[in-house]
């Protein structure tokens, strides 16, 4: 702007060297914060960006099977499930001579762990195989793998190892959403007790979105209240909005089980009273899970409208009531759509963080409180299914980043102000 | 100023002393907690001041993850660690473990007997020197039952006769196999029925009955504290814990010794560890009859080789998980059994835990 109306009283050739030395320095101070920001990329490139997306790639490959057991990756790929035969004879002997390749570095308990994800029992069917390997003719391998286990006379055996000695796969996907493939190859739906994930993720958005709203609500009043009063008052009780906020979560869930608990000062308090006569069923529900998740985002919430709320001024709602508007006119003609910003910000803070919470509902959560990242913590942690933890990251990833350009979307392009 | 030049000689101390006694180093991993401190006491210790070796400790919360990791990245950071048997299993199929002879990597008994008679069945393999077996086991808040006491785990399923909410692990470990034993499957049954479709409906049916009184614990603090605060008045615990709370703190709580489900743990060493001789001396050390019988008594945790048994503190023993008067209706956890179903059943209990 500064720019343009001194080109307009200057001569062109005084403007063009002026221009050259402006974009000179413009692009010195561009270099100079680059290399401000390049430890920043460095680090996070290695500490964040590789990681994750190594990580988030396992998803959708999984060289454990090609790698231990290539000449029966190879034979089975030809091999169709749908035209329901047993493969040839010459996958069976494969199948004999990289078991017998594979003792030594013990890759085949690699494979046998990884067959097992997909069905129980592969583990010790591979375990037993193994133990009747000596003396094993390759000529007859069929029938001696037949005679060794009679699940090796079953095509639903060889559909599981074809389709998990692909390279490039999204059958974690397909777990991921509770369908799993058949004994032919077909891609079907789990049975009713093995279908779990679909319920997690809908649990999971339904959780996050109340507590999101329960947050926004909460949030607004004090926000609002905070930013209207003069510093003075202000920054006194704008430690009591910080003090939780420093204080780690793990302490402040485990606060909410003290208070919550049947014999707790919450039940105490009431029974006290004789509001009530025996204690509530007030922890290990829903009920807590909302209660302390909300507790735990609040901070963020009400900082974030805060920041917003701070940089209105205050004629806008004076000039609405002097031109005649009553209080609650004002409220939504003036001041809130001017507030949108930071409700919208707000919101989607505690909703994106809310989606990632897994120790505050493990803690204070019933049995059916779990959300998703329970799970991927399971599976990274305790089953080791790191292709499927993977997949159900890339989802709640996804899923959050959906929602996120939905958003940005909806409110223009400019509806997120953090500050 | 003086207090500055202090600290750099102290520092320049300490560095001089920490090179001079560390001729080799090790590291030591374990559960953390009470037992780990008295594995520091009774084993790490008194093994690192004996060798000269400087013994870094760690802590983890089971599992094989960090393990694996470790081994893959070629960056092995851990030696020796405290593993429960399941884990080693998986573990050790995997390629995870150093193998461990135990004819020669094991101390013999006073008597000369090889260690491998010496051990209780199935407490030592070719990846792990066993040490100490701990049960999953139910007990009770004596205080809530001024009548009759539950005396066996269909007691714990019976919430008429005895009741209030009851705890359980959040996990299909112990609570499947209580719900047969409580419907009325020996102990001995336990598994192969388990191993059939209808086994597994069975197990979950029981469990229905009491789905709405039960409280999911996942730590093993939970336990006794949720009984301590009469949120619960039965629940499942690890023995040692509760074995604490009744001898350190005093609490009313009893044992139900009837369907105690044990497991085995023991020392494991890393592959691609640099340290695999010294692992193996402290292994053997470590395993001798007197320091598992010394950590016995300050745990409470039962001895896995018979000959240590006569050393553990008579206190102690009839708490001990091994104790002879504990087997009638004991179950040794089957870590075949889980290493094949583990994947499977998680789900199935994932999905009728969600289940209203």
């Amino acid at each position: 702007m500064t720019n343009s109306t001194y080109t307009e009283t200057l001569t062109s050739a005084e403007a063009k060297v002026l221009k050259r030395n402006l974009r000179k320095s413009e692009r010195f101070g561009l270099y100079k914060a680059l290399l401000l920001i390049l430890p920043l990329f460095v680090f996070l490139m290695f500490t964040f960006i590789l990681p994750i997306g190594s990580l988030l790639f396992k998803s959708v490959t999984d060289d454990v099977i090609p790698t231990e057991w290539p000449a029966l990756t190879q034979s089975l790929a030809a091999w169709d499930p749908a035209k329901k035969q047993l493969p040839d004879s010459q996958t069976y002997s494969n199948l004999v001579v990289d078991l017998q390749k594979s003792i030594e570095d013990d890759g085949n308990s690699r494979v046998a762990t990884r067959l097992n994800f997909q069905q129980s029992g592969m583990r010790s069917l591979i375990m037993k195989t193994m133990r009747h390997l000596d003396g094993m003719d390759l000529k007859d391998a069929k029938q001696s793998l037949i005679d060794a286990d009679e699940r090796w006379g079953q095509i639903g055996t060889w559909t599981i190892i074809k389709f998990s000695s692909q390279r490039l796969t999204f059958d974690y996907f397909l777990n991921a959403f509770d369908y799993t493939r058949d004994e032919f190859g077909n891609v079907v739906h789990n049975a009713p007790a093995d279908s779990l994930y679909q319920d997690v993720f809908i649990r999971t958005i339904v959780v996050s979105l109340t507590v999101a709203v329960l947050c926004v609500l909460i949030a607004y009043p004090v926000a609002s209240f905070l930013a209207a009063l003069p510093s003075k008052f202000s920054n006194p009780l704008m430690i009591l909005v910080l003090l939780p906020f420093w204080t780690s979560f793990l302490v402040r869930t485990t606060s909410w089980i003290v208070m919550l608990q049947t014999n707790g000062p919450i039940n105490q308090f009431l029974l006290e009273l004789g509001l009530i006569l025996k204690p509530l069923e007030l922890i290990y529900n829903r009920f807590s899970v909302l209660v302390s998740m909300t507790h735990i985002l609040l901070p963020y919430s009400i900082l974030s409208l805060y920041s917003v709320m701070k940089g209105i001024s205050p004629v806008y709602v004076k000039a609405a009531r002097s031109l005649g508007a009553g209080p609650i006119k004002a409220f939504f003609n003036a001041y809130f759509p001017q507030t949108l910003p930071g409700v919208v910000a707000a919101g989607i803070l505690s909703f994106i963080l809310a989606i990632g919470y897994y120790i505050t509902p493990a803690l204070v959560g019933g049995a059916d409180d779990q959300l998703a990242s329970y799970y991927i913590a399971n599976h990274v942690n305790t089953t080791l299914n790191w292709g499927l933890a993977s997949a159900l990251s890339v989802l709640l990833l996804g899923g959050v980043m959906v929602l996120y350009i939905v958003f940005v979307r909806m409110t223009g392009g400019k509806g997120m102000k953090l500050g | 100023m003086k207090l500055k030049t202090k600290t750099y000689l102290s520092v320049l101390a300490a560095f001089a002393v920490t090179g001079a006694q560390a001729s080799s180093s090790l590291s030591f991993t374990s559960w953390g907690g009470s037992y780990q401190e008295a594995q520091e006491k009774t084993a790490v210790k008194p093994f690192g001041i004996a060798n000269k070796v400087d013994i870094k400790t760690d802590a983890y919360n089971g599992g094989i993850a960090q393990v694996r990791a470790q081994v893959q990245t070629k960056n092995v950071t851990w030696d020796i660690v405290d593993m429960q048997l399941s884990d080693v299993i998986r573990a050790c199929d995997e390629g995870l473990l150093e193998k461990i002879n135990p004819d020669i990597d094991l101390a013999k008994d006073k008597s000369g007997k090889p260690a491998k008679s010496d051990y209780l069945p199935g407490a030592i393999n070719n990846c792990m020197a066993g040490n100490i077996s701990w049960s999953t086991i139910l007990v009770f808040n004596k205080d809530k039952f001024k009548g009759s006491q539950p005396k066996t785990v269909a007691d714990f399923f019976d919430l008429k006769k005895f009741p209030g909410k009851r705890a359980l692990r959040k996990s299909p470990e112990g609570a499947l196999e209580w719900a047969l034993i409580a419907d009325g499957v020996p102990p001995a049954q336990v598994y192969k029925t388990l191993s059939t479709q209808a086994g597994v409906e069975r197990a979950f049916k029981k469990l229905d009955t009491v789905k709405s009184s039960i409280v999911w614990w996942e730590a093993g603090a939970q336990p006794p504290q949720l009984l301590a605060d009469g949120e619960v008045t039965m629940a499942s615990a690890y023995n040692a814990r509760i074995y604490t709370a009744i001898m350190n703190d005093k609490k009313p709580f009893e044992f139900l010794w009837d369907g105690q489900l044990k497991n085995i743990e023991g020392y494991v060493i890393v592959k691609g560890s640099k340290n695999v001789a010294a692992a193996k001396a402290f292994i053997k050390e470590a395993t001798k009859p007197q320091a598992l019988a010394d950590l016995a008594t300050s745990t409470a945790y039962g001895p896995l080789r018979k000959s240590a048994v006569s050393l553990v503190d008579p206190k102690v023993g009839k708490y001990l998980p091994t104790a002879p008067e504990h087997q009638k209706g004991s179950l040794d956890v089957d870590p075949l059994f889980w290493a094949d179903n583990a994947d499977a059943l998680n789900q199935k209990f994932a999905v009728w835990l969600g289940r209203k």
